[in-house]
């Protein structure tokens, strides 16, 4: 079964639809002894910022009933030290690598994308639009379509031919309104959802349970908002959506091709299993079988309403 | 370095130890847990793996547990039943269930012949050092200090005392270590006299108390610091460390490292607990 997936023409092409989602999946390295990244459709590395970042206090992680409370503040050796240590030692000839890059301002995502993209071993970036915007009280680039273009557009000007993809959250006010705001700006793909924001409590300690109190929900907890995020999306934009959000089985990815996407991104099942990403790439075409799919373009966005 | 493997193993017993306790719905709190030996190569004490029940469904996340030891047969662990989401379900499981491990992870114990090594554990943090004085070639010259909240009979102590000499002191009061601490440092000034060093293992209190002390006395200690991991290879980044000025990298020093790769065993003065328990060095 044909599973190429081309989400910029001669540029960012996928052996398949299956990628891993940023802070997941490490640089990828940390995987390679579970199975082969080079099969994956590409490798969306943690984040990246410009300068090293310490991350946020401990506690990061809580489990939650169908999902995990995360924050990590993006925690990294900064996009320089990436460049030098971890990209060289990347399968990138012979699997798509894509940074996901984080700033605080607009200023830096262009120095950032600048960085990255003269690099032979990058295929394209992915743009983290649930940073905080430093210029505007900490809101969130994506709370609003005109921070989120400008983030696109400064990312777009200095990437040169690297396809950019932009990642929202599910967390703003219109997320259709957003996704068309980031199309006109010139991003490449969308990537939906970011982490949805939740709290964990201690009853006993009186205290939250996340240094950071807050944290980020992910897992299969989140794949409805997803689903739905991708299909409102997909329905308005011209360009490929990449769905992420609680994906752990190759029905899943099924879920996301049906409402529009081209491809997907695994994300924290990878931490229940390290094989996961693998073996939904494995199984992807029996469970097209058993659902009577044979050409997953056609299924694409087949839903009927 | 140690490549680890992802298997499929069948838990083979989960033995309760000690009498059960009513705050944990009559489930006991201390288990050992024995599954058919993974296909490793090799391993060493103090390292670990990551753990989940194979029927848990889509939502399960793994949790780490110190390996205990290995023999021929088997793996074991011992393990404190201490969360919800995690090592609860650990207690349920019964022989031939099916488990998903990932291992075995991180760094492992210093094993020098020869030197006089005091091993200082408390509470679950007893389990690296059964299978550490199975590899031992020396273990004439091991000798733990074991400190514990409830009767002996909840830890597999009996086992480990014909394979090296063991002093037991149990809290006054369960909670109550302060005459641990006190024997504890009075050992490491010993040992700094006679030329030893030491490992510690246990929760992350007593670990800073021992953290201290190293640095004061300089004495080569060696802490297996237990965080909270959520994956176990380095990349959910939930388990840092702080490294301090005498880490092997200078590039590094300074800079959180994940505990679940660089550690979890790490010299005590190449990490800074202070930077990571700020609340204790307040
Ligand atoms: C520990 C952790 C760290 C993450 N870090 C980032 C990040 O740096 N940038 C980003 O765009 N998304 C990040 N994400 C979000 C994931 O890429 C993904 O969008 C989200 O977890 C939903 O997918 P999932 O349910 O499959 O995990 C992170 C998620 C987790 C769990
Ligand atoms: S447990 Fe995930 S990085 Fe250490």
């Amino acid at each position: 079964m044909d599973l190429r997936v081309s989400l910029v023409e001669g540029i960012l092409e996928l052996k398949n639809p299956i990628l891993s989602a940023a802070g997941s999946f490490g640089s990828g390295l940390e995987y390679q002894p579970y199975g082969d990244i080079t099969q994956l459709g590409g490798i969306i590395t943690n984040g990246l910022s410009l300068y090293p970042c310490a991350g946020s206090p401990l506690p990061r992680i809580a489990a939650a009933p169908a999902g995990l409370l995360s924050s990590v503040g993006t925690q990294n050796d900064g996009a320089e030290y990436f460049i030098r240590e971890v990209l060289p030692r990347l399968p990138w000839q012979s699997v798509p690598i894509i940074p996901n890059i984080n700033a605080g301002r607009v200023e830096e995502f262009s120095e950032l994308a600048g960085l990255l993209a003269a690099e032979e071993g990058v295929t394209a970036l992915e743009v983290n639009l649930s940073c905080h915007n430093s210029n505007r009280a900490g809101q969130r680039f994506c709370q609003n379509p005109v921070t989120a273009a400008r983030a696109i557009n400064a990312v777009k000007r200095f990437a040169g031919n690297k396809p950019v993809i932009a990642k929202l959250s599910p967390e703003i006010m219109d997320i259709v309104e957003v996704a068309r705001a980031v199309e006109a700006a010139g991003a490449d793909a969308i990537s939906c959802i970011g982490k949805v924001q939740g709290l964990a409590v201690d009853v006993r300690g009186r205290r939250p349970v996340l240094g950071n109190v807050t944290g980020g929900l992910s897992g299969p907890a989140v794949k409805p908002i997803a689903l739905r995020c991708v299909w409102q999306i997909a329905q308005v934009v011209k360009i490929p959506v990449i769905g992420v959000g609680g994906i752990t089985c190759a029905r899943d990815v099924l879920e996301f091709l049906l409402v529009g996407a081209h491809a997907v991104s695994v994300g924290s099942a990878s931490f229940s299993d390290p094989e996961t990403i693998f073996r939904i790439v494995q199984e992807l075409p029996a469970v097209c079988e058993e659902y009577g799919i044979e050409d997953i373009k056609a299924f694409r966005g087949s839903l009927q309403i | 370095m140690i490549s680890p493997i992802r298997t499929e193993l069948t838990v083979t017993d989960n033995v309760p130890f000690g009498q059960p306790e009513p705050g944990l719905g009559g489930t006991h709190r201390y288990y050992a847990l024995t599954l058919e030996r993974p296909a490793w190569k090799n391993w060493e004490p103090g390292q670990f793996i990551m753990l989940r029940p194979k029927d848990g469904g889509t939502v399960e996340w793994a949790r780490p547990l110190t390996i205990c030891r290995v023999t021929s047969q088997s793996l074991v662990l011992f393990f404190r039943v201490a969360s919800e989401y995690g090592t609860d379900r650990f207690a349920r499981l019964r022989g031939g269930d099916k488990v998903i491990v990932w291992g075995p992870l991180g760094t492992g114990f210093e094993i020098r012949s020869n030197t006089p090594t005091l091993l200082l554990a408390r509470d679950a943090g007893i389990a690296p050092f059964a299978g550490y004085a199975d590899m031992h070639p020396d273990p004439a010259c091991l000798s733990m200090l074991f400190g514990h909240q409830h009767p002996s009979s909840h830890y597999p102590a009996d086992a480990m005392a014909s394979r090296l000499d063991m002093e037991h002191l149990r809290d006054r009061v369960p909670g109550d270590c302060e005459e641990f601490y006190r024997v504890s440092a009075r050992k490491m000034q010993e040992y700094k006299e006679n030329g030893g060093i030491c490992l510690a293992c246990g929760p992350m209190d007593f670990l800073y108390g021992v953290w201290k002390k190293a640095l004061e006395l300089e004495l080569p200690t060696q802490l297996l610091l237990s965080a909270r991991m959520n994956c176990g290879v380095g990349a959910c980044l939930g388990c840092s460390t702080i490294t301090s000025k005498h880490w092997p990298d200078p590039i590094r020093a300074g800079l959180p490292v994940h505990t679940c790769t660089s550690g979890p065993v790490f010299w005590a003065r190449d990490i800074d607990l202070d930077a990571v328990m700020p609340e204790r060095n307040m």
